[in-house]
């Protein structure tokens, strides 16, 4: 009896609390930042619309500036003219920050093997969460975003700091 | 009213101004002397009954591979002399295409000049029309041909530091790996 009281007691538990805590004010309120570049920012936008309403999911508020979203949703065409921005766009964001890639353009150049496309965003920042189609549904966006939580939910904010959780000091 | 082929070679025939006219499935297109390029669209746009008023597009060509198999190729060995030359001198690699459109008349005409690789100069149109900047930049971008008078003659669609001409068929489709950086005033 003593023994099994121990285990509940001390920084342990705290910690594992806290985290819990921290996760929960986290998955319920992931801000997207739109970052639509090509066709698949229509089928977000409609994702974001009354007719899907991301906002069931807490992604309540389209943020357009990068300094309080959470959630890059990076959907469209990146050309390498473009790569210095979205970097300092990803680089803008305040940490904990998370990066869904929505469409095959956005994961891999999709159908444009040429001289002038990024082939794949992870080629320059950090993605989370990968959508294929060429354009997705918006309920794939859904979708992605529940993974996205649940990615969040089983994160440890304290215990396993990411390495973007250290830019910022946390 | 005599039908569009006529009426172009009256106008520009007895100038000297036609190297060249072909018809293709009802579309005309005619090819002028890149020196007299200004004057040719000053009659076209002016004269009473062509009057193209309207530029749709403008743009580049590049025939390299027609260009290569004109060339005189180079013979090995001096034991036959005679090099079949029945066809004279390569036509010069890039072609600059000219969409004309006469919206009084609903007539369209394609007007072309040759340009050589070793002279690069074509006249602007923007001072007859203004809807030309856009594509001679986008042709200056995609081939680096550089149209003289231009107001603003930079890149359109690559950055400003992109050391190729991208459309070029000489450039390879995946890139040779350029990447942007973006360069910051001190
Ligand atoms: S994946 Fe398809 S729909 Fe999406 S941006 Fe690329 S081409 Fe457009």
């Amino acid at each position: 009896m003593g023994e099994d009281i121990q285990a509940y007691n001390g920084g342990g538990w705290i910690a594992t609390k806290l985290e819990w805590l921290i996760n929960w004010g986290r998955k319920r309120s992931p801000w997207p930042l739109p970052y639509g570049t090509a066709c698949c920012g229509i089928e977000m936008m409609c994702a974001l619309a009354s007719g899907y309403d991301m906002a069931r999911f807490g992604a309540e508020r389209p943020s357009f500036s990068p300094r309080q979203a959470d959630v890059l949703i990076e959907a469209g065409t990146i050309t390498l003219k473009m790569v210095p921005i979205l970097k300092r766009i990803y680089e803008q964001m305040a940490a904990p920050k998370w990066v869904i890639a929505m469409g095959a353009c956005a994961c891999s150049g999709g159908v444009f093997r040429t001289y002038s496309t990024l082939q794949g965003i992870d080629r320059v920042i950090p993605v989370d969460v990968y959508i294929p189609g060429c354009p997705p549904r918006p309920e794939a966006l859904l979708q992605a975003l529940g993974m996205l939580i649940k990615k969040i939910e089983k994160s440890h904010p304290i215990l396993h700091k990411r390495y973007s959780d250290f830019l910022v000091g946390y | 009213m005599e039908d569009l082929r006529e009426r172009v070679e009256k106008c520009l025939g007895p100038k000297g101004l036609v190297v060249a006219m072909t018809e293709c499935r009802g579309d005309l297109s005619v090819e002028v002397p890149k020196a007299r390029l200004l004057d040719v669209m000053h009659l076209l746009k002016d004269t009473p009954d062509l009057e193209f008023d309207f530029l749709s597009d403008v743009f580049g060509v590049d025939n390299l591979a027609f260009y290569e198999k004109q060339k005189p190729k180079k013979k090995p060995e001096g034991e036959e002399t005679e090099v079949k030359k029945e066809k004279g001198p390569p036509p010069p690699r890039f072609e600059v295409i000219y969409l004309l459109l006469s919206l009084k008349r609903t007539e369209r005409l394609q007007v072309k000049v040759r340009v050589a690789e070793d002279d690069m100069e074509v006249d602007s149109v923007t001072s007859i029309w203004k809807a030309a900047t856009w594509p001679e930049r986008e042709a200056f971008d995609m081939f680096g041909l550089r149209f003289k008078g231009h107001p603003n003659l930079k890149r359109l669609l690559m950055w400003d530091e992109f050391p190729a001409y991208p459309l070029r068929k000489d450039y390879p489709l995946e890139g040779r790996g350029e990447e942007r950086h973006l360069v910051y005033g001190e």
